[in-house]
């Protein structure tokens, strides 16, 4: 059987959309397609690139590029630059560049790659981007270079993660994160842990294969110790995840109680004051609208349960039962009274249920007549921090955030981690390497032969490889669809 | 451009040259599969010989002996035969890594294998040096003699050992010779050049052989054999008396000695260009390189009972003969010796790895074979291994049928012949346990169930072995199902013994198989827990505590195994240009290239293939069949046009 080279076959990625969202059309991700877009921030800064990659990157490039001084680009060598002025269609100047041409593999995305060096500016960058579009480039979707430089074996596993949670991310840390595992941070603290793994190992071996040579025998406290150790760095790891989540999904924050108690009001307040980065996020499970709030660089998904209405006991009873069931999820909880109103058993019911999770009592519409003793509140809800606040007038509010910020950074969250985890795929994968590790120790205590020990500590290896990708699985290019198929 | 003056009237299916440890089951095994074999050796006094060590086995080692004889060959049933002791080393570790050695006698040995060869049926054994090939458009056809005769042969195994341009080095002292100063190969060698193989140059050594009578064994350290062991399946455990091998070892006076003479080394005058094994170092290498350690140990192995030559384990020396003489005498025990015949290094020529496939075909002529040393391993138990697996496959191939190719996870043989195809051995090649990293399934213990269908299925297993077989696997699922149906109730008495057995408590029911979980409860122990315990033999029952008691290791390793053969399934197309993959890294498509991998499991063992590289080979596979599964939906619809 000949197989063709890579050049010669017509082959197309269908990277699927995730299942739920369907944007009607289908996105290309035929790599022999050459894709272009404007790479740098927007804005109005001195110059902005265009970067085409492909197979044809450079052929397109030499369509809309001419210059006096050089020929052609297809003739140029790799790795130079070139003076010249791009046209439109119309033969019309659109801008002056520098063309950079670097030839495959020795490009990001180990393909053809021409990059137009233009002025800034949103105009002269668009319409060079047209005139290249026009010449037959498809617009790159976000992160396809990055997509193509891990599909042609440039970047690492977690560098390619890192690169998606990069596109994804919502806020400034969450970003902050995703570069340091583009950069390779995380792999490199993972192979750091892997190589102590080995060295263990390499230590049981040696008096196993060589029993007749005086090789110093199996020290059993010294591995027990040893393996502990790394169980610590796996669990401050393992423990580092929450944070990371919560920087890189958000923290789930539900705000509940009665009608008319002021919880859209809050929210609009929340929202006005801190950008939101995305609105009206379909909630995955339930059908409940959230928002995302961007409060100090912590970005909260906040989840709104009105519909809740008090026309009848057996009514109200219904909503608080699905309130419950809504705020199993949550890392956060509101509880929103109104002190002119009094509380419901309603309210006593929906505590009881969430007082062991970071709570908040807020007490609103202090600029009415206050109908309830502040003493009896603090009383009721011994659990919440209880905040005073008039969303009508303002008061309170600054105290509520900063309450917020510390409820959250109370918990699991905190920062002072050297490597935070931001995948649940990486978590999992700390988690089963631990319970090997775990085993180890359960059998070295046990007087195992270190042989045997090895079966557990060798996984304990397979595990860690799979994060960074050392260890090739067969399921790597599902993992690796798995991980392009977000819809960005 | 005739090289040969006659052509044998006689044409033969398969032609071994060599009768060493790979030769001897290389030719067994073909004839014994019906196939017409010649056997070719320099010198038909040294079939089956040991030119190093007068033993065989140890961890991982004795793994593959088991193999061989799992699968219908010699090596085990020969020792078994002539050895004069046996002992299983690593008993204080997990059943994986316990490893049988036994020490041979070398005459006897060599005597039984070489009368095994001469009364196979469809065998011919014969004195002669082959010089060259003959080969046309590229498939070999037979071999030419020194005397300028011409063997035709369908399928040729080169299994020339050390032979191959071999020159012995003894301090300054150097010469052209084989092992033990027999004839070396030099033609052979050229031939294989001229063929356009690459040939590297390995280096080995071994250690003096002295004289018994001048040892004074009463102020050593003994170490006898054990009873109950042997090296077949089908054999009975070695009975009589056993012979004992002794400790002795080095002091700062020894060391003196090579400090003093370091620039008469020739490794150090740079003499040999030869790569020597880490794992077997001279002791010049030792003291040299471990200036820290006040001694160390060697042991002192009889040669064979009709001789009083010992040999000095762990004492390879390429030193001159006189510093020999001096350094021997400071040993313990060895203040008056005398030795019979000096260390010495000895360099050949062995065929570079990327040259012969998975079958230990050589990839430029087609039924061409190499094995054992000639492909860069030392040991003589590797090397039979290789040639037995060398021999199956030339069968296979005139059978028309698949080839053979040993799972990693499933055999040591396996293991071993992955390594040499993907790994490039720098130094000669000797197999450990580490290598396997599914030790716990590969153990010497249950070679047989690994392997014996698998040799039934090839023909080599007989029907007294078959028959052995299948009685053991049926015992073991019999006590199997009797430990796990049989239960006792924690009565006064039961819990009186277990607590005998320091075994804890029982406070419910549980059958006879949770018992023997127990760390300290045995099977013999079971009798003292219910009436009638059946007797099986001791190879059945140990099957079972080990499959009980390390039931939950097995499993996990099972699950790895799972994993592991996922890749290995993958298969890589043979044609393969990995040149024309742009976005593998040079380094990787070079290497690709060489070693030519069957699977993405093995290509990801390559050295220099990164895992961003085998993440590109995975996407073009995927690519590719994505391609063709396009192509082929494609030529439906043009049918239906």
């Amino acid at each position: 059987m000949k197989i063709s080279p890579a050049g010669n076959t017509c082959w197309v990625f269908n990277l699927r959309l995730s299942n739920s969202i369907n944007r009607g059309d289908k996105m290309d991700y035929n790599m022999d397609v050459t894709i272009a877009a404007i790479s740098t921030p927007p804005g109005c800064a001195g110059i902005g690139k265009i970067r085409i990659s492909g197979e044809e990157a450079i052929e397109i490039a030499d369509k809309v590029f001419y210059s006096s001084s050089t020929e052609s680009l297809k003739e140029v060598d790799s790795h130079t630059i070139h003076y010249g002025f791009i046209k439109d269609k119309k033969g019309k100047d659109i801008d002056e560049v520098l063309a950079l041409v670097l030839k495959a593999p020795k490009s990001f995305t180990a393909e053809d790659t021409v990059e137009f060096d233009c002025h800034g500016g949103s105009l002269p960058l668009q319409g060079v981007l047209d005139a290249v579009l026009s010449a037959g480039a498809r617009l790159a979707e976000p992160g396809e270079f990055s997509k193509r430089a891990f599909m042609n074996g440039r970047i690492d596993l977690t560098q390619a993660e890192g690169i998606m949670d990069l596109i994804n991310s919502q806020t400034e840390k969450g970003r902050e994160l995703a570069v340091q595992h583009l950069k390779g941070g995380l792999s490199d603290h993972i192979k750091g842990i892997r190589e102590k793994l080995m060295t263990i190992l390499a230590g049981m071996e040696a008096s196993i294969d060589f029993p007749e040579d005086e090789v110093p025998g199996f020290n059993s406290d010294q591995v027990g110790n040893k393996i502990s150790q790394v169980i610590d760095t796996l669990d401050e790891l393992i423990k580092s995840s929450k944070t990371g989540q919560i920087f890189t999904e958000g923290v789930e924050t539900v705000i509940v109680g009665k009608p008319n108690v002021g919880k859209s009001s809050l929210l609009n307040y929340l929202l006005k004051e801190n950008r939101a980065i995305v609105t009206e996020i379909p909630g995955t499970t339930r059908d409940i609208i959230s928002e995302l709030v961007n409060l100090g660089g912590i970005p909260l998904r906040i989840t709104d349960t009105a519909g809740i209405r008090e026309t009848s006991d057996q009514v109200e009873k219904i909503g608080v039962e699905r309130t419950i069931s809504s705020l199993q999820t949550a890392d956060l909880v509101l509880l929103m009274l109104d002190v002119s109103q009094g509380i419901s058993p309603g309210d006593y019911k929906i505590y009881q249920e969430v007082k062991d999770k970071p709570i908040i009592i807020l007490v609103n519409k202090t600029d009415l007549s206050e109908e309830i003793d502040r003493k009896k509140i603090e009383g009721d809800f011994p659990e919440g921090r209880i905040i005073y606040t008039s969303i009508q007038t303002g008061a309170g509010l600054k105290e509520l955030e900063d309450a917020i910020k510390e409820e959250i950074m109370a918990g699991d969250v905190k920062g002072g981690y050297d490597q935070i985890i931001t995948r649940i795929r990486h978590r999992n994968l700390l988690e089963e390497a631990k319970s090997s590790l775990e085993l180890v120790i359960e059998g070295n205590e046990m007087n195992v032969p270190p042989d045997l020990l090895s079966v557990d500590l060798k996984d304990a290896l397979l595990s860690l490889g799979k994060i960074t990708g050392e260890t090739v699985t067969d399921n790597l290019i599902d993992q690796i669809f798995q991980d392009f198929c977000i819809g960005k | 451009m005739s090289k040969y003056f006659s052509t044998y009237p006689k044409e033969y299916d398969v032609i071994v040259v060599g009768a060493g440890h790979a030769g001897s089951e290389a030719s067994l095994a073909a004839a014994r599969m019906g196939f017409d074999v010649l056997t070719l050796t320099v010198n038909l006094d040294h079939v089956a010989f040991m030119p190093c060590n007068p033993s065989l086995g140890g961890p991982g080692k004795s793994h593959i002996v088991r193999e061989i004889d799992a699968l219908g060959g010699e090596m085990a049933i020969n020792m078994d035969e002539t050895m004069t002791q046996i002992r299983m080393l690593n008993t204080s570790k997990g059943p994986a890594v316990h490893g049988l050695r036994g020490q041979s006698d070398k005459v006897k040995y060599h005597q039984r294998m070489k009368s095994v060869l001469e009364n196979q049926e469809n065998l011919d054994l014969k004195q002669a040096i082959v010089e060259d090939l003959e080969v046309e458009s590229g498939e070999v056809k037979g071999v030419i003699t020194k005397t300028g005769i011409l063997y035709k042969g369908k399928k040729v195994i080169l299994t020339t050992g050390t032979f191959l341009k071999g020159r012995i080095i003894i301090g300054e002292a150097k010469f052209n010779s084989g092992p033990n100063q027999q004839y070396p190969a030099n033609k052979l060698s050229n031939a294989l050049k001229k063929l356009g193989f690459n040939l590297l140059r390995f280096k080995t050594g071994t250690p003096p052989r002295v004289n018994g009578r001048s040892i004074d064994f009463s102020s050593l350290e003994e170490q006898s054999g054990e009873e109950g062991l042997s090296f077949s399946f089908l054999s009975d455990s070695l009975k009589g008396e056993q012979d004992s091998c002794w400790l002795t070892y080095s002091n700062e006076e020894t060391h003196e000695i090579i400090r003093e003479n370091e620039d008469r080394t020739p490794l150090f005058s740079g003499e040999i260009d030869g790569v020597g094994p880490r794992y077997c170092p001279s002791i010049e290498d030792k003291v040299i390189r471990f200036p820290d350690k006040e001694r160390h140990q060697f042991f002192l192995e009889p040669e064979g009972r009709g001789t009083q030559e010992f040999y000095i384990s762990g004492f390879s020396t390429s030193l001159p003969l006189d510093v020999q003489i001096e350094m021997v005498r400071t040993l313990d025990g060895m203040e008056n010796v005398e030795i019979m015949r000096p260390g010495y290094a000895i360099e050949y020529d062995c065929v570079a790895s990327g040259q012969f496939d998975l079958t230990l075909e050589t990839r430029l002529v087609d039924g061409l074979y190499t094995a054992g040393q000639l492909n860069g391993t030392s040991g003589y138990e590797e090397a039979a291994g290789q040639g037995l697996m060398a021999s199956i496959n030339a069968v296979r191939s005139l059978q028309n049928k698949e080839p053979i190719i040993l799972k990693r996870s499933e055999s040591y043989i396996g293991v071993l012949i992955d390594e040499l195809v993907t790994k490039e051995p720098r130094e000669p090649y000797r197999m450990m346990t580490s290598r396997a990293e599914h030790r716990l399934l590969l153990r010497q213990d249950n070679a047989d169930q690994r392997l014996t269908p698998l040799g039934r299925e090839i023909g080599l297993v007989d029907d007294e072995r078959w028959n052995h077989y299948q009685n053991k696997v049926e015992q073991i699922n019999e006590l199997r199902e009797y430990l796990k149906d049989t239960r006792i109730t924690p009565t006064k008495e039961i819990r009186e013994t277990l607590e005998e057995l320091s075994s804890g408590n029982l406070n419910q029911p549980a059958s006879l198989e949770k018992i023997l979980r127990r760390p300290a409860i045995e099977y013999s122990d079971l009798k003292r827990l219910v009436d009638n315990l059946p007797e099986y033999p001791a190879e059945i029952t140990e099957q079972i505590e080990i499959a009980v008691k390390y039931e939950g290791y097995i499993e996990r390793q099972l699950k790895q195994v799972k994993q592991f053969d996922k890749l290995e399934n993958k298969l890589l197309p043979e044609d393969l240009d990995y040149q024309e993959l742009d976005n593998l890294r040079q380094e990787a498509r070079e290497k690709l290239n060489k070693v030519k991998p069957r699977s993405v499991g093995q290509a990801s063992r390559i050295a220099g293939v990164s895992p961003a590289d085998i993440q590109v080979l995975m996407i073009y596979l995927e690519k590719n069949k994505k391609s063709r599964e396009k192509a082929s939906h494609e030529g439906e619809n043009q049918n239906v046009k």
